[in-house]
């Protein structure tokens, strides 16, 4: 058992009906890991980050948190997810608050913390992802590349143990790309455990130090960035790479 | 023309010497829908968040029932109460209760009763706004909320309920308005508001039509205030089209630049990178990154 482990995944399936999407996923994140999970469309990628922060309930195997099984009965769900925060793809800022507020609800009401002491925690978030002058603004007055910053920040300021992406950069026009990848970045450099599903080759070889390519719901190889970008030992993986490449 | 001169001059009389009693009656109405659109919303919202709570294969049998049990109860009670008339669910409220209990029970006051009707009447509409409302916000609002920890209680109060509220306050609106009129049909159990003063009018004078133009000018003075204080809330609610910047954005100077990181950076797993600290703080004091661009 790796007792430093803050999440191991283990023998996790999910089926939709009769249609299996993801088939015995196996891997562990230790703190400071930065994991890039790489594949095609339809992978089965989202699927398995929805697992793990149990947005989506496996249906079999067990997702670890600190060596504790949180698929097991009776586990509080809403307290896990707490310390394991989501970055989607589409945002998914409350459009009903601000800026500001977005970052605040969670710590008031999932954290109990004091207004006075979210509200500086907050600022703080947005200040580091360079949100701090729009705190007043509405989801619907920023640009995507602001909002997914924003998103961010409003995981952040929950300070989770682990910090878990699902594309954050495929909705965003191509110019907005580069903010929302250098506060990502930037995150990594201070330590910050991640694990990112993304189409960014450059991220997942430069930033991450594992990354895992799955294929039709199973892993297909993971390891260092090197070895599975630069030399991967599964035909599938250079097919995959090739493809990608050439686009 | 004459006729015309006729008619007014019929009116100004009759508010001169009735004064009191119309405006007594449009008191009443008021009060009526303003309560009862009140008590309905407030019946509506928690049918519509009773309808709408998720339950999933892997949930207790126990609660699986009884989720399922309360769809179908709001399901009832909204089809009888949405497909039956006003006049009728009156009656059968007002005078069913000593029906069914012997005389045993009264309705307090003809108020009471009628507050029950009209809310009640109003809440089977509100029921089906608020489900709709509900289900038209985008599904994640929901999953932002969860990631972050909140319950469903949570979820709702804070995040769901507050958008879905302002979707169908337009519906709410309507309701109130449809309110103000057809509590006119509450003189079936004797509840004098504005209608049935006319219908006291007519009975000890003949004066039909006056009364009548003076009933009609009161009913849309009322909608036409409710129609213009509901534009002026939808407007509060949505907030300003600007906001006030608090300072300059730092990183949308960056926009498009992003680079491979420094291979002098340091690998992941060290503890943060000083260098790479002092650039963010550089950056947020001069609102740029040094040696950028
Ligand atoms: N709620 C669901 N019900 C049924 N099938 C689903 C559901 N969610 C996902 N799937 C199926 O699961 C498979 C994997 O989907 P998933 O979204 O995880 O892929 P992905 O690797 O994230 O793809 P992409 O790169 O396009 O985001 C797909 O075939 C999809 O149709
Ligand atoms: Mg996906």
């Amino acid at each position: 058992m790796h007792s430093d482990a803050i999440l191991e995944v283990r023998h996790l399936s999910k089926s939709f009906g009769s249609h299996q999407v993801l088939r015995d996923i196996d891997f562990t994140v230790r703190p400071g890991d930065v994991t890039s999970i790489i594949g095609a469309s339809g992978s089965g990628k989202s699927t398995l980050l929805r697992c793990v922060n149990l947005l989506e309930a496996p249906s079999s195997g067990q997702v670890i948190f600190h060596g504790q099984d949180m698929t097991a009965p009776g586990v509080k769900a809403t307290q896990y997810r707490s310390k394991v925060g989501m970055v989607f793809q589409s945002f998914n800022l409350f459009h009903n608050m601000t800026v500001l507020e977005n970052c605040v609800v969670g710590q008031v009401k999932v954290l109990k913390r004091p207004k006075a002491q979210a509200r500086e925690n907050a600022l703080k978030y947005l200040d580091q992802v360079g949100m701090g002058p729009y705190i007043h603004a509405k989801p619907r007055q920023i640009s995507g590349g602001q909002k997914q910053r924003v998103a961010i920040a409003r995981a952040l300021a929950m300070e989770p143990e682990v910090l878990l992406f699902d594309e954050p950069t495929s909705a965003l026009d191509p110019e907005m790309v580069g903010e929302v990848l250098s506060v990502m970045h930037t995150l990594a450099q201070q330590g910050m455990t991640m694990l990112v599903v993304t189409h960014e080759m450059a991220f997942a070889r430069d930033v991450s130090s594992h990354v895992v390519f799955m294929a039709d719901g199973v892993i297909c190889e993971q390891g260092d960035p090197q070895q599975v970008l630069a030399n991967p030992t599964q035909q599938r993986t250079r097919d995959f790479l090739a493809r990608f490449m050439a686009r | 023309m004459q006729r015309f001169l006729d008619l007014l001059q019929d009116i100004a009389r009759l508010w001169q010497n009735y004064w009191p009693g119309y405006l007594n009656g449009i008191r009443s109405t008021l009060i009526l829908a303003v309560v009862a659109t009140l008590i309905g919303c407030i019946i509506g919202f928690a049918c519509g968040v009773l309808n709408t709570i998720p339950y999933t294969k892997q949930d207790r049998p126990v609660k699986r029932f009884f989720l399922k049990l309360i769809r179908v109860v709001v399901r009832v009670y909204v089809e009888v109460f949405r497909g039956t008339p006003m006049v009728l669910q009156a009656v059968f409220i007002y005078y069913g209760l000593p029906y069914f209990t012997y005389n045993a029970v009264q309705w307090p006051s003809v108020w009471a009763a009628a507050i029950v009707v009209v809310s009640i009447n109003t809440g089977a509409y509100m029921a089906e706004s608020v489900r709709g409302g509900i289900l038209s916000i985008d599904p994640g609002q929901t999953e932002g909320a969860k990631a972050i920890g909140m319950t469903h209680v949570q979820t709702m109060l804070s995040v769901i309920l507050p958008q879905a509220f302002r979707n169908i306050l337009p519906q709410i609106g309507n309701n109130f308005i449809i309110n103000v009129k057809d509590t006119s049909v509450m003189f079936v159990i004797t509840f004098t508001e504005f209608f049935a003063f006319h219908r006291y009018i007519v009975g000890i004078n003949n004066m039909y039509f006056p009364s009548a133009t003076i009933e009609m000018v009161g009913y849309l003075t009322m909608t036409l205030v409710a129609s213009f204080l509901l534009r002026a809330l939808e407007r509060r609610l949505d907030g300003s089209d600007s906001y006030e910047l608090a300072q300059a954005d730092p990183l949308t100077m960056t926009a498009g630049t992003y680079r491979r990181p420094d291979p002098a950076g340091g690998t992941l797993s060290q503890p943060p990178d000083p260098e790479a600290q002092d650039r963010i703080r550089q950056q947020r004091k001069h609102g740029r990154n040094r040696g950028e661009r």
